[in-house]
């Protein structure tokens, strides 16, 4: 028997034309149906909010089989948005997320954890700032079903903190961000 | 006294003329100084309020300035300039006009970037009018800073050539923007 991943593998490997699997879903940031939030804290005294608006990803997903599943997704981080225009500008400087030297930042699924209720961990690697580090989303599913106009989505949500000095940038007090996910996926 | 005459600046000229050469040259080392400050500075906050303040107030004297300019021209070159010193002198002011209009605005740009006004210390607020294009604040800062470069590099030019008038040529073209009317030893 060949698992999910070899086939893939294999698809991608040889660049033949494989036929789109069932359980192929692409990311729908063109019907705004994803988004990326994150929040800071604001000199530990309240938060700071805001999202990567632009983005694309796809995600592989079979409810039978969540260990299969498997998920991609590529930011610009010059599209941060904090509300405040001169704040995006600031997080965009070379003095935090650099997006003149990096202009591209990514997430890669390793591997997919079952967990209890429902919860799955994703384990992966994302690059940030130029810098690469594994990091951990725990996900559960939203809902899927057939949408009114004819296709099949499944929707996500799930959190992830990430230590901003371990991707070489500093973001006082704390250095953590919170992320917050909320991914919808159209079948193919 | 007020007004300027064929051979002298009257002190409406030579006040705009000091106190936007002061405040020019304050905005720049203040521009230049807040954008490097520690996010827990005491001035983070406060350095481009005032920035910004007297920026749009600038603004609003240059628009002074050149309603003055073509109501009450300035007087003439002093004698003995050479033609091509005067073509220069002319590009010059009016490349530093230009970019006396266009820095403030680039300025504007990008704190307006999301719809929010400039507050001028509180006494009337500029409200946004351009907002939402793409990257607009980054392209509008870096805008701001190249061209800012740029009017100080005329502004140390046209300094130069002023000393140049005064010490080399021992020309009135100096002494008459800081008021004295008449040319000395003549």
């Amino acid at each position: 028997m060949i698992s999910r991943y070899v086939k893939a593998a294999l698809c991608s490997a040889v660049l033949l034309s494989c036929p789109v699997q069932a359980a192929d879903y692409v990311i729908d940031t063109k019907g705004g149906h994803a988004s990326i939030d994150f929040r800071f804290k604001h000199l530990g005294i309240s938060w700071i909010t805001g999202e990567f608006k632009t983005f694309e990803g796809t995600f592989t997903y079979d409810a039978s089989n969540l260990a299969g599943a498997s998920v991609s997704v590529k930011i610009d981080p010059a599209s941060i948005d904090t509300n405040l225009a001169e704040r995006d500008k600031h997080l965009r400087g070379d003095k935090r997320l650099n997006v003149a030297k990096y202009p591209e930042s990514r997430f890669t699924s390793t591997r997919v954890v079952p967990g209890p209720d429902g919860q799955f961990s994703i384990e992966g690697n994302l690059t940030l700032h130029g810098t690469t580090r594994p990091v951990v989303i725990l996900a559960k599913t939203v809902g899927e079903g057939d949408d009114p106009w004819g296709s099949y989505r499944a929707g996500f949500e799930g959190t992830a903190t990430i230590n901003s000095e371990d991707f070489g940038f500093k973001l006082p007090p704390s250095n953590l961000v919170e992320m917050y996910l909320y991914l919808e996926g159209i079948r193919q | 006294m007020m007004l300027n005459s064929d051979s002298s600046y009257g002190l409406i000229a030579i006040v705009l003329h000091w106190l936007m050469a002061v405040a020019i040259i304050g905005l720049f080392v203040l521009g230049l100084w807040m954008v490097d400050l520690d996010y827990y500075h005491p001035w983070y906050v406060s350095a481009p309020d005032i920035h910004r303040g007297i920026g749009v107030l600038v603004f609003l004297m240059l628009l002074l300035r050149l309603l003055m300019r073509i109501l009450n021209p300035p007087p003439g070159p002093v004698p003995g300039i050479k033609a091509w010193e005067r073509r220069t002198s002319v590009l010059v002011h009016w490349l530093m006009y230009g970019l006396m209009l266009v820095v403030p605005v680039a300025g504007y740009l990008i704190t307006t970037a999301d719809g929010r006004s400039v507050d001028v210390f509180g006494w009337f607020q500029v409200p946004a009018t351009l907002t939402g294009i793409q990257h607009q604040e980054d392209v509008a800062g870096e805008l701001h800073y190249l061209l800012a470069i740029t009017l100080v590099a005329l502004a140390s030019l046209h300094t130069l050539a002023a000393l140049k008038h005064h010490f080399l040529n021992r020309d009135a073209t100096l002494r008459r923007m800081l008021g004295f009317s008449r040319s000395r030893a003549e």
